[in-house]
């Protein structure tokens, strides 16, 4: 039977598996709203701004691995939703994005709402299509899931014109999908491997250095089995916080540009390198040059081979899935006779212990205004350090990343790599609708929430109980920090005047709020929230204005000339 | 150090405009960039001459691999390889230099194509060196319009680059 474009594209969602599309209908997508309306199978979630159904859908995919699907219309629908793409872009999130788009007799002709949404996102997706026949509709979606999720993970834009979803073929979907130009290396090379362990089990200061792939690549097993038989310190990047246990005796804490004392030493000072999914971020080696001061040898194991000696020269490359070479390494340890150096590795864990007495995260507990970081700390044992935590960006985000101790993967979700201010309610959505009885905790700054604050009406129409934590210090204190540091306390436009009254606000959603201003208020008022349990509870917390984050590498700056408190 | 680069892609509207998008977003150079299908029609092959450190060419050739429509990607340059580049240059031919015109043209083995009372148009392949040597040995003010293809480059001897 022949079925029309809308019902082929539900049709490809539904077999494909997903089970929420987030979306915003308008004109050019209406005959696929039509369709979702038929039938059951694609559950669709209505958000206020197609920016936050973008976030929606990322933080979906963050937290449960599966990819995020999103639907929207075309021009404005379209150009909304760019700020999400390029967000899960930079932190290789597997998404794919349908864009509806003027009748394909129209492209061209600057037609009602039309906007060139394969020119506009070409810089920001792994890879996208423009439908022109309904024959290929249900193969172009199927290689959308395929490349979106396989390899290095990354969001694919699917244009569909309305004609398309008007004319009519067979459907059938696809099973499986090969691509001449496309195949992704699994397997590391095994003399690669080899190599690397010899150089690993000779190290005298080794360090592993963790990111955001052994997230992605469902690792954090094999990572945390290979560095406990190693014996070795291991540092997590932002985006790999989790992928190996923070309660671990051999966690160093985050490294970087407000990693810990500690990490950001050992990092410098090592003498082999272990790179596994992380990507010399100029956030996290500082500069470059700096670095470069000491002679280390470097391993790193990434998917991409771009990945790879892009900012750093790599000794040994490993290109292949993490959770497989992780795997093969911790064999080959096995079945081998040598192990590491133990006299050469008491004496580097000396040195560390001495770095970590320095106690860089310490901070005034007996202040009578309330620090941020204790507001972390707190929400950290009343959730018994199991919540699902999403932030925004700015100093909130930084505390949250230091004091939050993540021991799981998929726990912590933000933006890194393009520091999106905004995501984190509705990646908390996401992540509600991935694991609905697991808690959910938004930390968020009183700027950052205002950049998708709409999305409290999507979460009242949904029951999305999310635990909002508004560290209000009534600036965009990141900025007002680099301010202070390196533009003489000229604190320009980083005030937030003309606040709204937060409680109020939550309250006209339908939602409860609590306003917090005395440290002793901390524990009672996070407990109060994650007691209600199907109310979203937003916690406005009157905050230090003037706290900083430390340690911080000034940019420009080596990984050993931080900023201490 | 220049490189030339050649590349098989699927033959599909975008796919120039992702790897022209690919080396302006990250600031590679391009100084020249030819592309037309091949015998198979379903790809195309291209011809980029670049230039950049061991460590950017490096860059160059995994984020090409990297692009979904790529499917081969080689650095002609790190073989043996032959490159020609095709040239239509209008000259001013009249007076005592319209036979002067002639004999330089013979002289880099080009063709005359077309002819009007004041001037030639001439056909003529090689390397681009050798092009920028015919336009050298012209007297100033000869030239009235250029127009030049960039290099295509092939690998020689056994060199192949098919899927
Ligand atoms: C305000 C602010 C401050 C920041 N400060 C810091 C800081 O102090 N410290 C810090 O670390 N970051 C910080 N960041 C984040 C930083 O900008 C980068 O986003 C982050 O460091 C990148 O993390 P990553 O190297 O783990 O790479 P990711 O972006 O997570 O990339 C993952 C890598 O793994 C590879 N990969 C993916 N899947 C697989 C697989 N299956 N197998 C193998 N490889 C795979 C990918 O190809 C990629 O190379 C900050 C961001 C903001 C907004
Ligand atoms: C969309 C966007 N615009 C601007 C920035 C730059 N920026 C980074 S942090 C920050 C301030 C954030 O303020 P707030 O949310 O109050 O968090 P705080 O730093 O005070 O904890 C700004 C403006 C950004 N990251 N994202
Ligand atoms: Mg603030």
């Amino acid at each position: 039977m022949e079925l029309t474009g809308a019902e082929i594209t539900v049709r490809c969602l539904a077999d494909e598996g997903v089970e929420y599309l987030f979306g915003y209908p308008g004109g050019a997508v209406l005959h696929i709203y039509d369709e979702l309306f038929k039938q059951d199978r694609v559950k669709h979630i209505l958000v206020r701004h197609e920016q936050a159904a973008v976030h929606a859908a990322d933080g979906y995919a963050r937290a449960c691995q599966k990819p995020g699907v999103v639907l929207v219309t075309s021009g404005p629908g379209a150009t909304n939703a760019v700020t999400g793409i390029a967000t899960a872009y930079m932190d290789s999130i597997p998404m794919v994005i349908l864009t509806g788009q003027v009748p394909t007799h129209a492209i061209g002709q600057d037609a009602f709402q039309e906007v060139d949404s394969i020119g506009i996102t070409r810089p920001c997706v792994k890879h996208n299509f423009l439908v022109k026949d309904v024959h290929d509709l249900a193969a172009t979606i199927k290689k959308a899931f395929y490349i979106a999720t396989t390899g290095r993970p990354g969001p694919v834009v699917v244009d569909i014109p309305k004609d398309i979803t008007m004319a009519r073929c067979e459907y059938v979907y696809p099973t499986s999908v090969s691509l001449r130009s496309y195949n992704p290396v699994v397997k590391g090379h095994s003399g690669q491997i080899r190599k690397a362990l010899n150089l690993l089990l000779e190290a005298k200061r080794p360090m592993i250095y963790a990111g955001g792939g052994v997230v992605l690549g469902e690792a954090a097993a094999e990572l945390t089995q290979l560095v406990r038989s190693l014996g070795f310190p291991c540092t997590n990047t932002l985006m790999g916080l989790g992928g190996f246990p923070a309660s671990d005796p051999q966690y160093m804490g985050m490294l970087g540009m407000h990693g810990t004392y500690e990490a950001n030493m050992a990092m410098q000072h090592c003498d082999v390198l272990l790179a596994v999914g992380a990507r010399f971020d100029d956030r996290v080696i500082g500069n470059p040059k700096h670095f470069f001061q000491e002679d280390r040898r470097i391993i790193h194991i990434d998917v991409d081979p771009s990945s790879i000696s892009k900012r750093v020269k790599v000794d040994v490359p490993i290109v292949g899935d993490v959770k497989d070479v992780l795997a093969e390494m911790s064999r080959q340890i096995a079945a081998g006779t040598q192990k590491p150096d133990a006299p050469a590795l008491k004496s580097w864990w000396t040195q560390i212990e001495l770095w970590r007495a320095r106690d860089c995260l310490k901070y005034d507990r007996t202040s009578e205004i309330i620090k941020p970081q204790m507001v972390i700390e707190k929400l950290w044992e009343v959730t018994g350090g199991d919540a699902i935590v999403t932030s925004d960006v700015g100093q909130h985000q930084m505390w949250a990343a230091q004091f939050y101790r993540f021991d799981k993967p998929r726990r912590w979700l933000n933006s890194g790599g393009l520091g999106t201010m905004g995501v984190g309610l509705p990646y908390a959505m996401g992540a509600l609708l991935a694991h609905p009885d697991t808690p959910v905790a938004c930390v968020t700054g009183e700027a950052s929430i205002q950049m998708c604050i709409q999305e409290l009406s999507t979460c009242k129409q949904y029951r999305m109980p999310v635990k909002i934590l508004n560290l209000n210090n009534r600036y965009m204190g990141m900025v007002r920090q680099w301010q202070e540091f390196f533009h003489g306390n000229r604190y320009a436009e980083s005030y937030m005047d003309a606040l709204p009254d937060f409680v109020k606000l939550a309250e006209s959603y339908g939602h409860v709020g609590i306003r917090i201003e005395k440290p002793a208020d901390i524990e009672p008022a996070i407990r109060e929230a994650f007691a209600r349990k199907n109310e979203l509870v937003f916690m406005d917390f009157i905050t230090d204005q003037t706290e900083n984050v430390f340690p911080m590498v000034p940019g420009g700056k080596g990984l050993s000339e931080m900023i201490l408190v | 150090m220049r490189h030339i680069i050649s590349l098989l892609l699927e033959n599909e509207s975008g796919a120039l405009s992702r790897v022209a998008g690919l080396f302006s977003a990250r600031g590679y150079n391009i100084e020249s960039l030819t592309v037309a299908p091949t015998e198979d029609e379903t790809l195309s092959r291209m011809t980029i001459v670049t230039s950049g450190s061991d460590d950017v060419i490096e860059q160059i050739t995994k984020q090409l691999n990297k692009l979904v429509d790529v499917v081969k990607v080689v650095d002609l340059s790190e073989g043996e390889h032959i490159e020609r580049e095709l040239m239509l240059v209008k000259v001013r031919a009249s007076g005592k230099d319209r036979e002067e015109m002639k004999r330089m043209a013979d002289i880099f083995r080009g063709r005359i194509i077309d002819v009007t009372d004041k001037s030639y148009t001439i056909e003529l392949t090689g390397t681009g060196q050798k092009l920028d040597a015919f336009l050298d040995a012209l007297e100033e003010g000869a030239v009235l319009e250029a127009v030049r293809t960039g290099a295509s480059g092939i690998g020689r001897g056994d060199r192949i680059l098919r899927v």
